[in-house]
């Protein structure tokens, strides 16, 4: 979706306020640190995947999502899917109280199992024969031009422009459909190496050059 | 295609951290999430993983060339021989920054960033002014963090659009060489191995 989320080349920003690293703390307030904590503690739970999850935060409105902080919207993306997903209703939300009569779930991420969550590989391995890559290194391609309603990793800032293939990163989930329960359509992706030029204009230096993690289906041939 | 939820949220109390206890509540007591789990993801993030491993990446690859050269090659393979696994950091790319090139990395679609090597991220990489404006001024961008390049070397910004993640590799600052392994990844800074520094020589 053309949604407030695909930041890239906006103007009117300001400047970048960044805190020095040496006072800087891993969660600025304790509940940044739970809204962390409960996001990753419900993952187990296997109730939707990463692509779903970025989605839930693409759609909150463009208002409230430039108000919001980081942690904030973790928070209403969790809520928006506990709901949906139907670990809670809304009204247990409301009251912070399990509905009288539900179940009790189990088992919870236990604490004893955290070392081995914080390590696990959330994603699959990226190299499977069986899919073939349709561009090689070298080649210059075109990032297609389109305007899903849906989940997608293709910035506006770089459809329509053309670059080359700088290498081949294997096989991953494709976000567009595996966002919507569509399955994952596992294809390549490629590191896509584009000028600032191609992107931005000629008054852009031309010793700049940009990189864009993107899938087969994002691309065409020059 | 879903429209945007309704805010069920705003239901539950105005200030934030009482809505997000309200819910960890909830959680609790309907046995989705365990608190002691939710205190040891905490202490994780807080204590045990963060740039100092990365740093050593850093300056492992500084003092062991064939080991530079597996990172370069298989960031991911490399960075396992360290045991710094897991989630966003599954699949990585080092980025080696030399007299000529620059690297920076950006995520202008959220916030992603290698947790296993560099912890979770600095407030300011999620900014809406970092990620707007990297991708298409990034000079004036590492001006702001004190880094004026020179007009003729190449920057390269790297913006983390799918599962891929990335670490740069700084230059080793000059004066450094009867340092060990240990002492070059003290040096070794959080900000240089996103892009946004570069290194200078011990004081």
């Amino acid at each position: 979706m053309n949604g407030i989320h695909d930041m890239g080349g906006m103007h009117g920003m300001g400047p970048i306020e960044h805190e020095p690293e040496s006072t800087e703390p891993v969660f600025h307030q304790r509940w940044e640190s739970r809204v962390y904590a409960l996001t990753r503690a419900i993952g187990p739970w296997r109730k939707w995947n990463i692509d779903t999850g970025r989605f839930h935060i693409e759609q909150i409105p463009p208002a409230e999502y430039l108000r919001m902080s980081y942690y904030e919207k973790w928070f209403t993306r969790m809520v928006t899917l506990l709901i949906k997903t139907g670990l809670v209703t809304s009204d247990e939300v409301a009251s912070g109280k399990p509905a009288p009569g539900s179940k009790k779930e189990s088992p919870a991420l236990k604490p004893e199992a955290v070392p081995a969550v914080a390590l696990n590989r959330n994603i699959p391995p990226n190299n499977d024969p069986g899919i073939l890559p349709k561009f090689t290194p070298g080649q210059r391609v075109r990032a297609r031009n389109m305007q899903p309603l849906g989940h997608t990793r293709l910035p506006r800032y770089a459809r329509g422009k053309v670059g080359e293939i700088d290498r081949d990163h294997g096989v991953y989930d494709f976000p567009d459909t595996n966002a919507h329960g569509q399955g994952p359509k596992r294809q390549h992706v490629y590191a896509v190496r584009f000028s600032a030029q191609q992107l931005w204009g000629p008054e852009a230096s031309p010793h700049d050059f940009i990189y864009l993690d993107l899938w087969d289906d994002y691309l065409e041939r020059v | 295609m879903e429209e945007p939820q309704d805010h069920q949220h705003q239901t539950v109390p105005s200030d934030i951290s009482l809505r997000v206890k309200s819910l960890e509540s909830l959680l609790v007591e309907k046995g989705l999430v365990d608190a002691a789990a939710l205190d040891a993801l905490v202490d994780t993030y807080e204590h045990k993983v963060g740039p100092r491993n990365g740093a050593k990446v850093v300056a492992r690859s500084w003092t062991d060339p064939a080991f530079k050269q597996r990172l370069l090659a298989n960031a991911s393979e490399a960075i396992a021989e360290f045991g710094f696994l897991g989630l966003q950091g599954e699949h990585m790319v080092a980025l080696e920054n030399t007299p000529q090139v620059h690297n920076v990395v950006v995520c202008t679609l959220c916030s992603c960033y290698p947790w296993p090597v560099l912890g979770l991220p600095p407030a300011w990489y999620k900014s809406n002014a970092y990620r707007a404006r990297t991708v298409i001024d990034p000079r004036g961008v590492l001006k702001e963090f004190g880094l004026e390049l020179s007009p003729d070397m190449e920057v390269r910004v790297w913006d983390s659009t799918a599962e891929l993640r990335y670490i740069v590799i700084p230059q080793r600052p000059a004066g450094t060489d009867d340092l060990d392994e240990d002492a070059l990844a003290a040096l070794v800074t959080r900000n240089s191995m996103i892009g946004v520094e570069i290194l200078e020589a011990a004081k």
